[in-house]
């Protein structure tokens, strides 16, 4: 089952340019799994080279950041949308 | 200044150690990771000495070697050198030896250490270009800007909570820049800023001119060591709101150490916020690393209410290098510390200024900072920016007609203890 993925601005070079890209998978995981067979090197972009998210990437399932959910394991289901945000500096 | 050889050499991102060029650009394009201006140490420690540094005016740009700008600076030339004021009532007052106040409630021209980031900002984007600049702020930021954009003929834009303090709003009004109250947190501002940024190639001083901007911070630390004769206080206690001043300072006594101005020294750092927005000192108490944002700050602190701080990791990271520990207080315990710090030490700070203290005391209380040791507590800000919040907290003037028997009358009792 197809799950949404919205690609910031930086990495859309990747993506062919597309805000939204298609998924499968049914943990977060699973998806950038599944992505980074689709658009080599959005992967390690994500997920550092232990495999953990990059400390200033923000990964939303809806509206709820990952790490306050199951981090990678956090499941998702068909509707879900998951966003890739970067942190923002400021202050 | 050594024209032939750059001292500033490169941003360069803090998670990966990439090289960048010095331009308007504040995130690793690979990792995301803040960039950080990068300096050449090597030519920093032939050309700088105690004595070079003594032979400049007092202001924060006698430490200029240390500053990520390439000629001289043009905004801002008189920013810095506020007072360290040795204590000693206040000290007794919380039990403590040795304390000192960094005393940016005096620093030029706006009244808060954000002239210190400013001066640098600017500078830097009239040597990149920018005919505009702007800012995402608490308030004081927004003021430092509006002021030294305006003495320096820049066009500026400043972005802010549309329930900031009163003083706050119309201490940027007054330069005639462009206010613009967002309804809505500091966070929300900020993201929008990002993408105005993005969009109108503005600068941003808190947004593609950050890693510029953020190096102002660290002059607080080199005049605080200056000031107390060469040397580092055992504990520096710092508020936080991204946590950025306080990683800062830190930079800042680590580079006079690196660049033998100052001998290696044991040194602590502490952080401090309010208990209504304390995601950093939450972190800190919880021994994570993940700072979890928070939605909604409720504080009167509003200058240091940022939910999702982009420094936190950082903050915590060299709190724990430090051996220091972080602090929140609630609004009541801010009250209190404006009020010792005010007649304890005749400062009037804002708010943060209160959390600076009242978290000070609650570490000194707790044993975290040990009472025979020096102390310095970083005071960023002027309270007559942030009156509201002790309107009324502070008594009421005692009236009377022009005539020596009701001013008798009034006073007889007191007179007559104060003589005993």
């Amino acid at each position: 089952m197809p799950i949404q993925v919205r690609i910031p601005t930086p990495l859309r070079k990747l993506t062919g340019e597309n805000e939204v890209v298609e998924a499968e998978g049914a943990t977060v995981s699973e998806i950038f799994k599944s992505l980074e067979t689709t658009y080599p090197g959005l992967g390690e972009r994500i997920l550092d080279e232990q495999g953990a998210v990059r400390r200033f990437v923000n990964v939303y399932v809806n509206e709820d950041d990952i790490r306050f959910l199951s981090d990678l394991g956090t499941p998702v289901k068909e509707g879900d949308e998951i966003s890739i945000v970067p942190a923002i500096a400021g202050g | 200044m050594n024209e032939d050889r750059p001292f500033f050499s490169n941003l360069k991102c803090r998670e990966c150690g990439r090289l960048y060029p010095k331009e308007a650009i504040h995130i690793c394009e690979f990792d995301f990771g803040p960039l950080e201006a990068a300096y050449d140490y090597d030519a920093i420690r032939s050309s700088i000495s105690r004595e070079r540094i003594l032979s400049r005016p007092q202001t924060m740009w006698r430490y200029r070697e240390f500053l990520p700008i390439d000629g001289a600076p043009t905004v801002g030339a008189q920013v810095g050198f506020t007072p360290l004021v040795k204590a000693d009532r206040l000290a007794a007052a919380l039990g403590v030896k040795e304390l000192y106040i960094k005393n940016d409630t005096v620093n030029y021209p706006t009244l808060s250490f954000k002239d210190r980031v400013v001066s640098v900002a600017l500078s830097r984007a009239r040597e990149l270009g920018f005919k505009v600049v702007a800012c995402a702020s608490t308030g004081n930021l927004a003021n430092s800007v509006a002021a030294n954009a305006a003495a320096a003929g820049l066009r500026s834009y400043v972005l802010i909570p549309a329930d900031l303090e009163q003083s706050k709003v119309l201490g940027s009004l007054v330069y005639g820049t462009n206010v613009i109250g967002i309804h809505g947190p500091y966070d929300q501002v900020n993201r929008l800023c990002s993408e105005i940024a993005g969009k109108y190639g503005w600068g941003f001083v808190n947004v593609n001119l950050r890693p510029y901007y953020a190096e102002g911070s660290k002059t607080m630390g080199f005049e605080i060591a200056e000031q107390l004769g060469w040397k580092l206080p055992r504990h520096t206690v710092v508020p936080m709101a991204s946590g950025s001043l306080l990683t800062k300072i830190h930079k800042a006594y680590k580079e006079f150490i690196h660049t033998g101005i100052i001998e290696d020294q044991p040194f602590t750092i502490h952080g401090a916020q309010a208990s209504g927005c304390s995601p950093i000192s939450e972190a800190m108490k919880k021994q994570v690393e993940i700072v979890k944002p928070v939605p909604k700050p409720e504080t009167i602190v509003k200058s240091l209410a940022i939910g999702t701080p982009a420094d936190g990791y950082y903050a915590i990271r060299t709190m724990k290098d430090t051996g220091g520990s972080a602090e929140d207080v609630s609004d009541a315990e801010v009250i209190e510390g404006i009020r010792l710090l005010a007649e304890y030490a005749g400062i009037f700070a804002e708010t943060a200024g209160g959390v600076t203290v009242a978290s000070a005391r609650k570490l000194i209380e707790s044993g975290k900072i040990p009472r025979d040791e020096s102390i310095v507590l970083c005071i960023t800000g002027h309270g007559l920016k942030t009156a509201e919040a002790v309107q009324g907290k502070c008594g009421e003037p005692r009236l009377i007609k022009p005539s020596l028997r009701e001013f008798e009358a009034l006073v007889a009792d007191e007179v007559a203890a104060a003589a005993n």
